[in-house]
């Protein structure tokens, strides 16, 4: 039951490099302990909030990658829910829309492989109503 | 670039042809109802809808994510509402991917709720 959940959270701008760094590091042990494992983690800076949150108008955006089951993300939201500078978070599972996307890109080379002669008959049948 | 000065333009091309639909249609063709968006029929109107065309299909945009904020943008009214279809061009499928990651972003603060009271 292998599922691929990005996780995105907001820390509150005021908050220092190294309290973050600690943040992210207990956060990798806990998946790691319940069994999962991290994929990536991404600092996207600060950024402006679309709305306050909690009297915030900037925030910290980090999004960590993990591959793990269920419980995994349970546990981890309720890490980010009783940690205090976590202003808000939001888990995504993103392994089916990755599904899809490969599917969608495989065939879109598969038919890229075969282009002279249907490009050609395609062009020709085209130009005929377009000429009518 | 384009895309976004599209949208805008065929929204305000929306309301004069619906209001000469409707003083031409007693006298002319009684019940038709002058057509939705399609415009395809044009009677001897003045104005030309251009067919709209959904974003995603032409410029084969699959992923429809979050965190693309740029691209979600261009289908959030000014006052944080999602653009309805008739009024973009989008295809049924896209629009419910679409309308799914608004939401996603809303939560997340990437995109406001309502409007840009703060």
């Amino acid at each position: 039951m292998n599922r691929t959940y990005e996780l995105m959270f907001i820390v509150r701008p005021d908050m220092a490099e190294e309290d973050l760094d600690k943040l992210i590091s207990t956060l990798e042990t806990a998946v790691s302990t319940s069994g999962g494992t991290v994929k990536s983690v991404e600092r996207m800076g600060k950024r402006r909030l679309a709305y306050v949150v909690r009297r915030f108008h900037d925030g910290v955006y980090v999004l960590l990658t993990v591959e793990g089951s269920g419980g995994l993300v349970h546990e981890l939201e309720r890490r980010l829910r009783v940690t205090e500078p976590v202003i808000k978070f939001l888990s995504v599972r993103i392994d089916e829309e990755q599904k899809r996307l490969a599917k969608i890109k495989a065939i879109r080379d598969a038919r890229k492989k075969t282009p002279p002669a249907p490009a050609a008959t395609a062009e020709g049948g085209e130009a005929a109503p377009a000429t009518a | 670039m384009p895309e976004e000065a599209k949208a805008p333009t065929a929204t305000a091309a929306e309301p004069p042809p619906a209001s000469e639909g409707h003083s031409q249609r007693p006298p002319s063709r009684g019940p038709r109802p002058a057509g939705g968006p399609g415009g395809s029929r044009e009677g001897g109107r003045k104005y030309f809808r251009r067919k709209k065309v959904c974003k995603f299909c032409v410029e084969k945009i699959e992923s429809i994510n979050y965190k693309d904020v740029r691209l979600l943008a261009q289908f959030v009214a000014e006052s944080g509402k999602i653009v309805p279809r008739r009024l973009t061009g989008v295809c049924t499928p896209h629009q419910r991917r679409l309308s799914c990651a608004i939401k996603q972003a809303r939560n997340i603060a990437l995109l406001p709720f309502a409007g840009r009271a703060n």
